[in-house]
């Protein structure tokens, strides 16, 4: 075991020197480029590169143009410049993103509907989730699940699903769990799936998901659509014509104001947390890796030095990331399911 | 930047993806996994209060148990104590029996043997009657064999005839 270690650190120290020697060909490392190019989005999907040549799945873009129409090309054409009048755009506003020239010789940007590698990404893990609880579902159907428990994966997913359902949404919901409950085990096992594979460093993981600022949206919504929609009349009420004094209320209506911007700070809040916590996980962890590329122009004894240190950092940082992965599902679900139960409280029974 | 501002195209992919996700889920995925398991949790609640009453159950009849094997023994006792009673009064009303009995048959020995007695007695006297009356003859018929002997007999009775006149 003691060996093993040594051999280990030997073969980390010797990683950056062949990593060296790759890099000498291509020159200069762009950080910037490098982050932002792992955690946003692409239309086509990135793998590796091999000898100078970029290996990587080519996407199906679609657009919607104002002015001509439907479009639908293989994203493998952007990389020769422009395609049917459409191109990357390089300015400040559109950076990365498909943009075509209007009339005016404007960039505008047509309706976008590519499936980009977020896109790919979320269907893929989507899959996988679906696969997961289906086949946890077919163990039921197939056992008689009143007499025997499950063992292996079926038992790792029922132990998962009881906990979120005990521990969270009939602690936070309240009484009429059992209508939230489906939504809110979709809710953690989505982002939980997500910010796993999200963690995985290459295909199919490694996409940047649940750090991203759109599909945290999407997830915050839903909550708040699940909120306001099925709150009762104690809710609005709280909201509208809460319990303090008079002069807080009327003629300027300071609180309910305050109220109903707390309807909107409360998703925002979910959105912002679980983004922001994904997204400064994976800018940490390629930060750290960054190192060992930055300083391979410093000679070899620090580099290697640098190097061992940054991929411990970085086995750190990964196990963290696991940490984190499980503690913001648990956090976005048990959220929303304290905000839902708010919106369903019954202030007369809960008094008894 | 495009970091912080939501991407058009990924938003509708979301909407949709998250959508589909979650109606499949909804419907076939979850609801099983948190049925099943309800249910069963039912029956495992199920199972220990029927435990429980069995346990309730089995207590009382040991209980019972007990009582009836105390019952039992009380009664044990009670039969043997009447038993050894029975036993007693038997023997005793045997001996008060006996004893009638012996006395009845020693009553009934003592008058027979009274009888015998008597009758003996009388069988003697007649013989010891007889006897001395043929003893008397043969004395007499010896004594007054001579003349001098019967004289002197004569005398004698003589004697005493009016001895006894004078003594009255």
């Amino acid at each position: 075991m003691k060996g093993w270690k040594y051999i280990l650190v030997l073969l980390l120290a010797l990683l950056p020197v062949s990593l060296r020697a790759q890099e000498a060909e291509e020159g200069e490392l762009d950080v910037q480029e490098y982050i932002f190019g792992h955690i946003g989005d692409a239309y086509e999907w990135h793998i590796t590169t091999v000898n100078g040549h970029p290996v990587s799945i080519p996407l199906p873009v679609i657009l919607y143009s104002r002015q001509s129409g439907w479009h639908c090309f293989s994203s493998k054409h952007l990389e020769e410049g422009s395609h049917e009048g459409f191109y990357l755009s390089t300015s400040e506003k559109y950076s990365g993103k498909i943009v075509e020239r209007d009339a005016s010789g404007a960039e505008i940007r047509p309706i976008d509907l590519s499936v980009t590698k977020n896109v790919l990404s979320l269907m893929i893990n989507s899959l996988v989730l679906v696969l997961l609880v289906l086949l946890t579902a077919r163990w039921y159907k197939k056992h008689d699940a009143v007499e025997e428990a499950p063992k292996g994966f079926a038992g790792l997913m029922e132990m998962m699903v009881t906990m979120v359902e005990d521990d969270i949404i009939k602690e936070c919901v309240g009484k009429d769990y059992k209508r939230y409950s489906p939504y809110l085990l979709t809710a953690f096992f989505f982002i939980f799936v997500n910010n796993l594979m999200g963690i995985v460093p290459f295909f199919p993981g490694g996409a940047n998901i649940t750090g991203n600022i759109a599909v945290t949206f999407v997830l915050a919504m839903c909550t708040f659509l699940a909120v306001n929609l099925f709150g009762n009349k104690h809710y609005w009420k709280d909201i509208f014509w809460p319990e303090v004094p008079t002069w807080l209320k009327v003629p300027l209506p300071l609180m309910p104001l305050i109220e109903i911007i707390g309807m909107f700070t409360k998703p925002f809040s979910l959105m912002i947390r679980l983004f922001a916590n994904i997204l400064a996980g994976h800018i940490m962890i390629l930060g750290v890796i960054a190192v060992i590329f930055l300083t391979a122009k410093l000679g070899i004894g620090l580099n290697a030095g640098l190097s061992v240190i940054a991929i411990l950092f970085g086995v750190f940082l990964d196990i963290l990331e696991l940490l984190v992965a499980f503690l913001q599902a648990y956090v976005f679900t048990m959220l929303s399911a304290v905000f839902i139960g708010l919106s369903r409280q019954h202030p007369e029974t809960e008094k008894q | 930047m495009s970091l912080v501002t939501p991407d058009f195209g990924l938003l509708v992919w979301m909407t949709l993806i998250f959508g589909i996700v979650f109606f499949v889920l909804a419907k076939w995925g979850f609801p099983v996994i948190t049925g099943m398991v309800d249910k069963r949790s039912d029956r495992i609640n199920e199972s220990i209060a029927k435990a429980r009453e069995a346990e309730k159950a089995l207590s009382q009849l040991s209980e019972r148990q007990a009582q009836l094997i105390e019952q039992t023994r009380r009664e044990q006792a009670q039969i043997l104590k009447e038993a050894a009673e029975a036993r007693d009064s038997m023997i005793a009303a045997a001996k008060e029996q006996a004893r009638d009995e012996a006395s009845k048959l020693i009553q009934q020995a003592r008058t027979q043997i009274a009888a015998e007695k008597e009758s003996a007695l009388r069988d003697i006297r007649s013989e010891v009657a007889n006897l001395s009356v043929d003893v008397a003859e043969k004395v007499l018929r010896e004594n007054l064999s001579t003349e001098e002997a019967q004289l002197r007999l004569i005398e004698k009775m003589v004697g005493e005839v009016t001895g006894t006149t004078k003594a009255n």
